[in-house]
């Protein structure tokens, strides 16, 4: 009898290798017809005192078949699945597919990353119309007729008395009419100059321009502002140079450079071998400006500030010429 | 302004320090430098040489060999040149053979040791080309031979540079309108002086007369007080015309102005130096031996100078004699009372006129002049005199003629010294630093502004000057701007942002970015033909447009009313060069003329146009009607509102079936987008159907309403059912879909078009529309017979307003 349960063990490793049919063994073997079952009914023939050890060699049997059964089973699903999932495989450097991503134009983008620095200043955006009248554009801002300065700023004009404008300060003065101090205010937008389009010119072109006016204001607080625009703008590094200039409706009035973001200031291509990048015109504003907008110029003081978007937007992403900007192309706008 | 820093010696010395500090500290204290170049620089090692001896070269007709003294060495020099002579002093290339020197040219020419026809040349002599001169620098120098230096005390082995007064740095800066007395020598001297605390020295010409009087000669009237505040005059006889000497030609040189001869000269130099425009009649072209300033009669036909008729009117300012004018004031003499070489006698005239007649008179005549753009800025009326003595001092150290003794100054009200009031604690208030009031003193003094108690004393050149922040951009841009502290804390707390329309108009950026579109920016103004290639009807209203009375062309004349032009230009420019596909938009401004409607609160004549944002978008190759559809029902979808689709036939820029209007639901237009027009997209490039749309951004705006509120999920299920119609080809999806809503079934939740099919089985102008529809309760789940009795409802509705039944 131990021979026959060790026979029948040895022939069941041997199927349950060679075999995937792991159902038909286990009829085979366990099932109410199966050999281990016929085996259990040949107990008759064991003596009684056997019997006991027998049947534990049997249960063993049975409790081993069954876990190597489970065991093969378990396999044989794995082997299945890593087959399905081999047969799976993608080739991971075919392309992805094209998720269509439109993007803002470079000028938006620029204009944004500025609008955000103001704005966590504590700026307003201020807007106003782009036709405007020759009195908000030039005489209030301290340029009457016939003033040489206007010779600075070729102007496009619609008829004697209205024109495009040629910069943004007209909003400032807008703004000064209507509102009380304190003001603070960034007004972005387009600008209009006779100037015929080249790599470095456009007659339309984009500036921001900042307004704050209040009790005391100093001219270290247009410092500080720009110094604190100019970092986040270029890095932390950047260091801000005011050289003095003249505008009419600023006084004192300076033209600011920022420290080269390429070389650090050492001299590099960007900078022409200055160190120094231009970017814009700042200063304190005049007096007359003031008064003109119903603002006491004793009791107040502000400051004004225009930076050209264009001009950020060039040297800021490497653009080496101004009408890409303007040509659309859509393999330009696609790099940005 | 080209400033010759030996010039400048004459006032200030700054000599010993080197142009680069020069230029940063001069641009650091408010006159910019935009360049400077070291004139003669590009010459080097030309030399001075005495011909010694000369003598014909053996195996070359036309060369002589010529033994050259250059001082430390005697050289061998080869040379064709005819006017060549033994004793003749004259510019050599000093190359000896046994060094290793190379000489460069004006134009960067290098010249070595080398063989003519077997004979050694150690050199080059000189033309005044190969200089980089002309005859009007060298008046007597032949064109096409050695310049001849023996009139110049040359001395064998000098410099050439040094001899012809070559050596000079001129510095070229950017003077602001607001400070026409930078203008001049002695005004950048005065500014060099405070900047760098030298001591400037002007001296007071002084003038040798020779007898005689001027009222013999010569009486002046101001006839127009108002355009003309002073008239100086002084006569010079016994002229003679003659090249100015070298010294004073190489100064004009050096600051970019051609010589002419002594009298033109001395004029120019002094309009340099002094920043005074000067003129110089000559005496004997002037009738009746009065100069009147007066206005011309309109219409008056004039000759100026450079041989132009010129038409005058009656708002201009000419100097005129008894009879004629004789010049434009301030802008450019006439023809008719020029120098030549004839001239005996002069007038020289120094006068002051009002800056903005020049101005007008000179834009008007469109000759602007240096001398009417120095007018215009106003300059020193304090200052005439001074200038003209300056003249006649120069005509008796060139010995150019005899002055006239007496002064002609015409001067009806003299002008009153300007104050302002001294405020050091508000002006350290107000520019944010500390200054002693003494060093505010120092430094006004510095500029040659007087401070006496509380008033400041404006120089009669800085007209500029007038208040409290005048003064303190005095004294800060010579401190130094860069002294300032920077402030961190800026006044009182504002609160900073976006207004709701400006946060609007960004959501609807992100919207269009995220539908794939790249934005473009494109011109506001353009030219009126591309409404016409854009298909515009004749008498659409649209093509009213403002206009530019001044612009460059056509192509810049017109202000838009409408952005789809441009668009079709992106697309068309992408197109033609083979971008492959483009899906674009743009949020920019159009504007519509309005009339008669008061926009300003300054009664400011003409009206403002409706400055409009308008949303376009265009697809080439980048999707169909439905692919912009889609895009702009997502904006209108997120702004709250519900929009209709209605098809337009009529606007000839779009396909006739393929063209749609968009309005709110109660008739808001808000635009119109579709196919190209075939016929239309011929006036481009386009190789495959074009789709363009144009959207008032400011009615989407106005109807917005992007206010959101929870609404409670659905507790009970949903039903849904499923029809299929069959209609004749016209009608619309739109309207069963309308008429479903018509049913006014509480439960209808939503309705979805899921397959539009056309096949030979329903035959031709058929059309078989299938739509999911949603039923739900919001108390209860629907039962099947509830259901049902909703879905018949909504059949009926649809059988009744379109009168079609579901398919069997």
């Amino acid at each position: 009898m131990k021979e026959l349960i060790e026979k029948l063990r040895a022939k069941a490793i041997e199927e349950l290798a060679s075999s995937d049919d792991i159902e038909a063994l286990r009829i085979k073997y366990l099932g109410k017809k199966g050999e281990l079952t016929a085996l259990l009914r040949g107990m008759g023939s064991v003596s009684p005192e056997e019997r006991p050890k027998i049947g534990q060699m049997v249960n063993e049997m049975r409790e081993y078949l069954e876990q190597a059964i489970d065991k093969k089973k378990t396999e044989l699903a794995e082997a299945a699945l890593e087959a399905k999932l081999a047969a799976q495989t993608l080739d991971v450097t075919v392309p992805g597919k094209e998720i269509p991503v439109g993007r803002r134009h470079p000028l938006a983008q620029t204009e944004r990353t500025m609008r955000d620095v103001f704005v966590g200043l504590g700026f307003t955006v201020a807007e106003g119309p782009e036709v405007e009248y020759d009195y908000y554009n030039f005489e209030a801002l301290n340029l009457p007729k016939n003033h040489p300065a206007r010779d600075t700023q070729d102007t496009f004009y619609i008829t004697d008395n209205i024109l495009l404008r040629s910069q943004t300060s007209p909003v400032q003065v807008r703004v000064m009419e209507n509102k009380k101090p304190p003001i603070r205010i960034i007004s972005p937008g387009r600008v209009y100059r006779a100037d015929p389009a080249d790599a470095s010119h456009s007659p339309i072109f984009h500036q921001l321009e900042g307004l704050c006016v209040d009790k005391g204001i100093t001219m270290s607080d247009l410092k500080g502002v720009l110094e604190l625009f100019a970092k986040r703008m270029f890095g932390e590094n950047t260091r801000v140079r005011f050289r003095p200039h003249h505008f009419p409706f600023t006084e004192p009035s300076a033209e600011v450079d920022v420290s080269c973001f390429v070389c650090g200031g050492k001299g590099c291509r960007l900078c022409k071998g200055e160190g120094w990048i231009e970017i814009l015109g700042a200063g304190m504003v005049h007096p007359f400006v003031l008064s003109n907008c119903g603002i006491d110029p004793e009791e107040y003081s502000g400051f004004a500030f225009g930076v050209g978007i264009e001009r950020v937007a060039m040297i800021t992403l490497g653009i080496d010429d101004m009408r890409l900007l303007y040509e659309n192309d859509e393999r330009f706008l696609s790099q940005f | 302004m080209v400033l010759s820093r030996n010039w400048l010696r004459d006032f200030v010395d700054t000599s010993d320090i080197n142009i680069k500090d020069f230029c940063d500290r001069m641009t650091d204290t408010g006159s910019k430098v935009e360049n400077y170049t070291v004139v003669g620089s590009e010459i080097d090692n030309v030399r001075v040489g005495l011909i010694k001896k000369i003598e014909q070269h053996p195996d070359a007709e036309r060369l002589v060999i010529c033994q050259v003294d250059c001082g430390e060495k005697t050289i061998q020099i080869v040379t064709a040149a005819k006017n060549v002579f033994e004793g003749a002093y004259v510019p050599v290339c000093y190359c000896p053979a046994d060094e290793k020197r190379v000489a460069k040219l004006a134009d960067g020419t290098e010249i070595k040791t080398g063989k003519l026809r077997g004979a050694l040349s150690e050199g080059m002599f000189c033309s005044i080309a190969e200089l980089g001169l002309t005859t009007h620098d060298m008046p007597n120098a032949p064109t096409d031979g050695i310049l001849i230096l023996n009139d110049l005390s040359p001395v064998a082995g000098q410099d050439i540079k040094e001899l012809l007064m070559m050596n000079d740095e001129a510095v070229e800066f950017e003077i602001t309108p607001n400070r026409p007395d930078c203008l001049s020598v002695i005004g950048l001297a005065r500014e060099a002086a405070a900047s760098f605390e030298r001591k400037l020295t002007i001296p007071t010409p002084k003038v040798k007369e020779c007898g005689d009087d001027i009222k013999k000669y010569l009486s002046v009237k101001i006839s127009d007080n108002e355009k003309c505040f002073r008239y100086s005059a002084r006569v010079v006889k016994n002229v003679k015309i003659e090249p100015s000497p070298l010294w004073l030609r190489m100064r004009l040189r050096a600051s970019g102005v051609r010589p002419i001869n002594n009298i033109v000269d001395i004029t120019n130099y002094v309009m340099l130096e002094y920043g005074q425009p000067m003129h110089a009649f000559d005496y004997k072209c002037l009738s009746g031996s009065a100069i009147d300033v007066r206005t011309a009669a309109q219409d008056e036909i004039f000759y100026t100078l450079d041989s132009q008729e010129r038409k005058l009117s009656s708002d201009m300012l000419v100097i005129a004699d008894s009879e004629k004018p004789v010049a434009i004031a301030g802008v450019m003499g006439g023809q008719n009372s020029e120098i030549t070489d004839e001239t005996k006698t002069v007038v020289f005239e120094s006068a002051m006129f009002l800056g903005s007649s020049v101005r007008i008179t000179a834009k008007k005549l469109g000759m602007r002049t240096e001398s009417s753009s120095r007018f215009e800025k106003g300059l020193d009326t304090e200052g005439t005199e001074a200038a003209l003595e300056r003249a006649c001092e120069l005509v008796n150290m060139l010995g150019a003629g005899e002055v006239v003794s007496g002064v002609i100054d015409v001067y009806p009200s003299k002008k009153e010294v300007a104050t302002v009031k001294f405020e050091p604690d508000k002006i350290n208030a107000f520019l944010g630093f500390d200054l002693s009031r003494s060093a505010m003193v120092k430094i006004l003094e510095s500029l040659h502004f007087k401070v006496i108690l509380d008033r400041v004393i404006v120089p009669s050149y800085r007209d500029d000057v007038r208040c409290m922040n005048d003064i303190a951009e005095e004294v800060v841009r010579i401190y130094g701007y860069n002294k300032i502290e920077s402030s961190s804390v800026v006044s009182a707390m504002t609160q900073g942002g976006l207004s709701d329309k400006q946060k609007f108009r960004d959501r609807v950026h992100e919207l269009l970015t995220g539908a794939g579109l790249d934005e473009i920016y494109t011109f506001s103004f353009m030219s009126a033909r591309l409404y016409d290639k854009a298909g515009l009807a004749a008498d659409d209203i649209r093509r009213k447009s403002l206009e530019i009375m001044n612009p460059f062309g056509e192509d810049t004349k017109t202000i838009r009313t409408t952005a789809l032009p441009s668009m079709l230009e992106v697309l068309d420019t992408n197109c033609a060069r083979s971008v492959g596909s483009a899906a674009l938009y743009e949020l920019g401004k159009v504007f519509i003329p309005r009339e008669g409607v008061v926009t300003n609160t300054h009664g400011l004549e003409g009206t403002l146009p409706d400055e409009r944002q308008h949303i376009t978008i265009g697809l080439y190759k980048s999707g169909d009607f439905y692919t912009l559809k889609g895009m702009i029902d997502n904006v209108l979808a997120h702004s709250g509102i519900e929009a209709r689709y209605a098809a337009n036939k009529e606007n000839p820029t779009f396909h006739p079936g393929r063209c749609a209007d968009v309005t709110t639901a109660d008739g808001k237009y808000i635009g119109t987008f579709g196919e190209l027009h075939p016929t239309v997209a011929k006036n481009y490039t386009f190789d495959a159907p074009v789709y363009v749309g144009e959207f008032d951004f400011e009615t989407i705006w106005e109807c917005s309403n992007t206010k959101r509120t929870y609404h409670a999920l659905p507790k009970f299920p949903a039903t849904t059912r499923d029809f299929s119609f069959v209609c004749d080809e016209a009608l619309e999806v739109g309207a069963i879909e309308d008429a479903m809503r018509k049913s006014n079934v509480s439960a209808l939740e939503s309705i979805t078009l899921f397959d539009v099919y056309r096949g030979e089985r329903l035959g031709s102008g058929k059309k078989s529309v299938s739509f999911s529809v949603k039923l739900r309760a919001n108390d209860r789940t629907l039962t099947v017979e509830e259901a049902d009795k909703f879905v018949k409802k909504i059949l009926a509705s649809v059988e009744h307003f379109c009168g079609i039944t579901i398919r069997q």
